[in-house]
């Protein structure tokens, strides 16, 4: 009983870290209607420039953290320009840009695939010294601290001009460029400032996890869009922007606690995939097939 | 104001599907020029709108709003200049966001977007007034999402957010054709009053003889990518159904096709 508590304990931390993350997938998703593959490259970017950044360059871990999101946002700024200026289709500009990133991650990382950071301070440690908490604890703070800032920085963004113009960009294209607004931008823009958030999320999962992966990334964009499934399954009554942003993390925080109830039931942790990808493709589908059944059972032969 | 000079656009250039479209445009529109156009199936009339609002670049030509040369302008750009409404009702405004929303994003056409708040609170009143006169009750529902509006609501305040921010010149485009009979006579209503009190140099393309004639000052008519006829001022007031129908025979040597052209006098 115990260890399950733990383990739900480590899941709902995972869950607000990577909730960060989910925030990314939801404007890029939700807003502009693009399914942008870059997440998994711009995850791992934000973890691997964060522990270069720590262990070799000795860097604040906090500074550390602002230049992951930085990276991630160059990274988001390179897809966007692929599907912008060059008229890439937005799928295949974010698998260019992560399968690039690949690449850069190595290199980044010296060639290693995986580097831990055992000695070093982190966000997580220097929290510890300061406070004394636990160490869970001091994820958990941090992480709902960042991602409650997250929330409100978005909320006053989407609320002004260039983020309405932005939202308006994925509910009428044709109408948002009448009005004078160059939707190349706004998506740039979106595209830019979602991946700057998941290189976020990946140097504070790197430095609570004490290590950075070049695979920390795989699958980023279906844990993603299946939080974001999750949350609206969850909280999709609610309507206003704000409990919409806060239903990504949300839906984060419920997605690893499910997985580590499977988990914890004996499921074979390389069919979590399986599982997550099962999910989201569940979601897609069931809006069409009701779509198609309330279409058969309207049809009446007498034309009634 | 408007100077169209012989402006020309092929679709697909040098493949099966080659279209001439437009075939060397002229047209100079006076400031406060309220110009009805009409012509038969493919004619080139959205065309030639679309080519004023940049939606497409021209193959050749000018196109000039007071003195600016605009034919290289991408459509962002140009929309300081023009106010548009479509003919679907679903494309001029954003089904997910609020009316007062929809009406901010308009107000800011044409002007520099930064961080300040996309909607200031002393902009409300102005949008409520504003809604008060389409008479439509929309004055009440400035939170409702765009989306849950009748498409005659939605042309309704399509139209009216093309000219909060007052354009050079308005375009039109069919904007009553998806409508009942009875929502287009109000759109049309609005149209005019709109247009009247502001003085709005406007475009408006109609499939509806009827109100060419009696709408506007001007009227013009396309062929084949060409405007094959152009009536203004007393001799316009004096037109009949027929006469349309007579001119565009004689110019273009074929009878007046148009499935959705309502020819009733
Ligand atoms: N985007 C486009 N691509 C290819 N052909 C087009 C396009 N837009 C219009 N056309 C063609 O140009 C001609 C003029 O179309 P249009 O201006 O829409 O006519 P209408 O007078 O009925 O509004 C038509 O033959 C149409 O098929
Ligand atoms: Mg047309």
């Amino acid at each position: 009983m115990n260890g399950l508590m733990i383990s739900l304990q480590d899941a709902v931390v995972q869950g607000v870290l990577w909730g960060i993350m989910v925030l990314g997938v939801y404007i890029t998703y939700k807003l502009l209607d693009i399914a942008d593959l870059t997440v998994d490259g711009s995850f791992a970017l934000g973890g691997c420039v964060c522990a270069i950044m720590v262990l070799v360059f000795k860097m604040d871990p906090w500074v550390a953290l602002l230049l992951a999101g930085m990276a991630g946002m160059v990274a988001g700024a390179i897809t966007g320009l692929l599907h912008t200026v060059f008229e890439i289709p937005a799928i295949l500009a974010g698998i260019l840009t992560q399968i690039g990133l690949w690449s850069i991650n190595l290199r980044i990382m010296s060639g290693k695939s995986n580097i831990p950071l055992l000695k070093t301070d982190t966000i997580v440690s220097k929290f510890i010294d300061f406070t004394g908490a636990n160490k869970q604890a001091a994820s958990l703070i941090i992480g709902v601290g960042i991602a409650v800032i997250m929330i409100v920085l978005l909320y006053c963004f989407f609320g002004t001009e260039i983020g309405s113009a932005m939202r308006a960009t994925g509910n009428n294209e044709a109408m948002v460029r009448a009005l004078g607004v160059n939707t190349n931008w706004t998506k740039l823009l979106a595209l830019t400032i979602s991946n700057g958030l998941v290189g976020i999320s990946g140097g504070l999962v790197c430095q609570s996890q004490k290590y950075a992966d070049i695979g920390m990334g795989t699958g980023a964009i279906v844990i993603g869009l299946a939080a974001i499934v999750i949350g609206e399954v969850l909280m999709g009554k609610l309507r206003s922007f704000g409990s919409k942003l806060t239903s990504a993390v949300v839906g984060s925080v419920i997605y690893f606690v499910i997985r580590a109830v499977v988990l914890r039931m004996g499921m074979n942790a390389n069919d979590m995939k399986l599982l997550s990808a099962a999910i989201v493709a569940v979601a897609l589908c069931v809006p069409v097939v009701l779509r198609k059944w309330r279409l058969k059972a309207a049809y009446t032969e007498g034309g009634e | 104001m408007l100077e169209i000079k012989n402006v020309k656009k092929t679709f697909n250039k040098n493949t099966i599907n080659e279209k001439k479209a437009l075939n060397g445009i002229n047209l100079q529109l006076n400031e406060g020029d309220f110009v009805t156009v009409i012509g038969g199936n493919g004619a080139g009339k959205s065309t030639t709108l679309n080519m004023i609002a940049g939606v497409y670049p021209i193959d050749s030509g000018r196109i000039e709003i007071d003195g600016v040369n605009i034919s290289r302008y991408p459509e962002y750009k140009r929309a300081q200049y023009i106010g548009r409404v479509f003919q679907d009702p679903m494309m001029g405004t954003a089904a997910g966001m609020e009316i007062q929303e929809n009406m901010a994003l308009a107000y800011r056409r044409g002007k520099g977007r930064g961080l300040a708040w996309g909607i200031r609170q002393s902009e409300k009143s102005y949008y409520q007034e504003a809604l008060k006169k389409l008479d439509l009750g929309l004055e009440n529902r400035m939170t409702n999402k765009v989306g849950l509006l009748s498409g005659g609501q939605r042309q309704a305040l399509t139209l009216l957010m093309a000219t909060l921010q007052k354009p050079k010149i308005l375009l039109l485009d069919e904007h009553t054709a998806a409508l009942d009979p009875k929502t287009a006579k109000k759109v049309l209503e609005i149209t005019e009053e709109i247009v009247g009190e502001q003085n709005l140099t406007t475009m408006m393309i109609t499939h509806n003889m009827k109100d060419a004639i009696q709408i506007g000052n001007r009227l013009i008519m396309m062929h084949e990518g060409k405007i094959i006829y152009d009536i203004s001022g007393e001799e316009k007031n004096h037109l009949e159904v027929e006469d349309l129908l007579r001119k565009f025979e004689e110019a273009s040597g074929e009878e007046f096709s148009n499935d959705r052209m309502i020819l009733a006098k």
